[in-house]
């Protein structure tokens, strides 16, 4: 790991311009292993950059104590190792949000040997503000020039060798997308560690104004900034207001101290607004420089299609288009696909066990058959459904759509206090639950995120969907495709009609502020998107593989236990318990067991009702039994309930990782039952009542 | 150049403002600084239809605000919007 010989050499004396630093001591050689971080602002091409250097040689796991995505990967080349650790996409370094704190924090107590930042040449005035606060942090910083291509494009040319020489750190020209400037970047950082180049980084300066309140808060405080803190970054970040480092020392200083400071602080509260102003005045003497021909008027790309794409009215209709196609693109291909892999896999799996364990006793076959098999099996049959709707979706994401579909749905999300961006993960909602409460993490605000989770569970997944597409033809015949449809009306409108209702109660109707950057259009990288789609397949894959298969053999349990009979189980039994309110809903003991082993994921309940009812496996048996089962109002109620429903078990499981709270887990589960059952039991009382459907 | 400050939700679509001042809480403020919201930045309406969100162009970024945010931007209105 980091061998640390890199020393502390950001600029000391932040408010100093100081030229002729001493260079980095550290020399490197022979073989040894060193410790890269990869910073840069979103929508610069970081992930690329990361996925060149690393390949498929990457870990994915959670930064410790958070639930924010942490990538690391390995790179090797002349006997150097390089450990690359992906920080968060940030575009500042003020502690706005835990992925900020956890890049800052990751630079200043593990001290990596070096720090790429990533930047954009296109937008180099905003993406150097980030370079702007490393600068000053006890890590040499390599600049990534990306996307120099399109900032041709644009109009700017960019030379990297002034840029070098007036920022005074290693610059290199990059075009990840097409995977130029990679091997430069990382021979740069060798040399850098090996120090056959010199590093003199010139730092911004904060406005005159300020700088004598820099001066004495730095002097007041100096002595008791805690390690591995640098003092005069500290002293910086206090003028700024930053939470965080103000509740730090706050603690650490004796309370004489800290009321001079605090006194300093309030007759400067609008120090923040200078820093970051200081710190653009540098950018624009670096830009000035560096770039020869600043943006003309001329009509770009971008521009072009956001005429359409963010348009209250076509960039509406142009959304609705976008996403029927990926839907009837998901489906067209997915639904053959999980037909031959539920055949041809899972079935012939079955078979083949079930053949080989026919000697041995019949309950160890079962569990293997029915419970293992059947429980994982139909989770990984949906596998192509989600690979070709997660494709789709990272296409979009990649290529700067779905920032304008965020947009576009930003006056909708207001209805329920919630801005455009938690439209992006409830969408993916429609692919499969789980990865869309994880995909919440792009909320900035807690509250915003905690309100998009409780109601994510209301979008239909495919699993449910392919519920109402096999049961719906079942009951209503010619009139199916209305139901369904109206079915993910109703879910949509109840969705809607959640949110707003636990924004004002829980929340008091505050809102987040909508902040968001639109990226310019670019072609879409596949390798990006390739390895998207692998990490949440994956990511989809290994919770089948652990909480599905322990679940779907409790269940199988229940259903098997103590007789080996379904009718008389333990699942039967509490089935039979609910049937006072199952009849409110019209709806037999049967029924309701179904409802309950959806919960391990939502396609069982076709198949519980196969067993219950006797039809086994053959679905046009348990058609026609069904069919002559139940009347069209209780049908419907069983569709209703069916699609309010608590979330899968694995959907449930994500809530509670990502909200952190059991308290919100069970409110959400309570919300659901209430939900999905009162609107099933007014939907049955009500057709009763108009004497339709009994 | 006109002096009045106004909200730069009042600015019409290709209309050009400097900013002059923001309000709102730390955080808020915060992020706008960062994106580049500071006293002396031009910015460009891109889109503002009246109600709803809007697009403007600054430092060479499109950056779509909510209405109520672009309310706490104080800007200068420029009357031309040659370079």
């Amino acid at each position: 790991m980091s061998i640390g010989l890199l020393q502390a050499h950001g600029c000391h004396g932040v408010s100093a311009v100081k030229e002729g630093q001493k260079q980095p001591p550290a020399i490197l050689s022979g073989e040894t292993a060193i410790t890269v971080a990869l910073a840069g602002q979103p929508n610069v091409g970081k992930s690329t950059v990361f996925n060149l250097l690393t390949g498929l040689n990457q870990h994915v796991g959670n930064w410790p104590g958070k639930t924010i995505e942490q990538k690391t990967g390995i790179y090797r080349q002349n006997g150097l190792t390089m450990n690359i650790v992906d920080l968060p996409g940030t575009y500042s370094l003020t502690a706005n949000s835990p992925e900020e704190v956890i890049a800052r924090d990751y630079i200043i107590k593990e001290r990596p040997d070096v720090v790429v930042a990533v930047v954009d040449a296109a937008i180099l005035e905003r993406s150097l503000y980030l370079v702007a606060e490393l600068l000053p942090l006890p890590a040499p910083v390599v600049v990534g020039l990306n996307m120099m291509d399109v900032a041709d494009q644009e109009g700017r040319h960019v030379e990297p060798e002034v840029l070098e020489a007036a920022l005074g750190v290693p610059v290199v020209p990059m075009v990840a997308t097409k995977a130029q400037g990679v091997r430069e970047l990382a021979d740069t950082i060798e040399r850098l560690v090996r120090g056959d180049i010199p590093y003199h980084p010139r730092c911004p300066q904060i406005r005159d104004d300020h700088q004598v309140v820099l001066d004495e808060i730095l002097a007041l405080v100096e002595s008791y900034v805690p390690d591995p803190y640098p003092a005069d970054w500290v002293a910086l970040k206090l003028l700024e207001g930053d939470k965080e480092i103000t509740a730090m020392m706050r603690r650490a200083l004796p309370d004489a101290i800290w009321d001079q400071v605090h006194d300093v602080l309030m007759a400067h509260d609008d120090a923040l607004v200078a820093v970051a102003s200081g710190r653009y005045d540098w950018i624009g003497r670096m830009i000035r420089a560096a770039v020869v021909r600043p943006q003309v008027g001329q009509i770009s790309l971008t521009e072009r299609l956001d005429r359409w794409a963010t348009h209250p009215v076509w960039g509406m209709g142009l959304l609705a288009g976008i996403l029927a196609l990926v839907f009837w693109l998901t489906y067209t291909i997915g639904a053959p696909l999980q037909d031959a892999l539920d055949t041809y896999v899972v079935g012939a799996l079955a078979d083949r066990t079930g053949a080989l364990l026919a000697n041995g006793p019949e309950w160890a076959s079962k569990l293997m058959v029915e419970g293992i098999i059947g429980g994982v099996g139909t989770v990984i049959t949906f596998l192509p459904i989600l690979f070709i709707f997660f494709a789709t979706m990272g296409l979009l994401e990649d290529m700067g759509y779905m920032a304008r579909a965020a947009y576009v749905m930003d006056r909708f999300m207001h209805l329920m206090g919630l801005h455009g961006k938690s439209f992006l993960p409830l969408f993916l909602g429609f692919g499969c639950n789980v990865p869309s409460i994880v995909g919440a993490r792009v909320i900035e605000s807690r509250r915003a995120r905690l309100l998009t989770i409780m109601i994510a569970p209301l979008v239909p997944c495919t699993a449910r969907m392919v519920v109402v597409a096999f049961l719906a033809p079942v009951f209503f015949g010619q009139a199916a495709t209305l139901v369904s449809w109206g079915l993910i009306a109703l879910n949509l409108m109840v969705l809607a009609l959640s949110g707003m209702a636990i924004n004002k109660i829980a929340f008091r109707g505050e809102r987040a502020a909508f902040i968001m950057e639109l990226p310019l259009y670019h072609i879409p990288n596949w390798r990006t998107i390739g390895l998207l789609v692998w990490q949440r397949s994956l990511a989809f894959l290994r919770k089948a593989g652990t909480i599905i298969l322990v679940i779907s053999v409790i269940v199988w349990a229940l259903s098997a236990l103590p007789s080996g009979d379904v009718e008389t189980s333990y699942l039967a039994r509490f089935g039979r318990l609910l049937t006072p309110l199952g009849s409110l809903m019209g709806m037999s003991w049967r029924m309701m067991v179904a409802l309950l082993t959806s919960f391990v994921a939502k396609e069982n309940s076709v198949a519980t009702l196969g067993i219950l009812y006797g039809a086994g496996e053959e679905e046009a048996k348990l058609a026609t039994i069904l069919g002559t089962a139940l009347t069209p109002a209780a049908a419907l109620a069983f569709l209703i309930v069916q699609m309010l429903f608590i979330p899968c078990v694995a959907t449930v499981a994500a809530i509670w990782q990502e909200t952190r709270s059991t308290r919100w887990t069970l409110f959400n589960l309570a919300f659901l039952l209430v939900l999905s059952f009162g609107t099933s039991i007014i939907v049955y009382q009500g057709a009763r009542l108009l004497g339709w459907g009994v | 150049m006109s002096n009045n400050i106004t909200a730069l939700s009042n600015l019409a679509p290709g209309e050009v403002g400097v900013v002059r001042e923001l309000a709102g809480g730390w955080g808020f403020m915060s992020r706008l600084a960062t994106l580049g919201f500071t006293p002396g930045a031009k910015l460009i309406m891109v889109q503002n239809f009246g109600h709803g969100p809007l697009i403007v162009n600054i430092r060479g970024t499109r950056i779509a605000l909510g209405r109520g945010e672009a309310a706490k931007v104080y800007v200068t209105k420029k009357q031309t919007s040659e370079e």
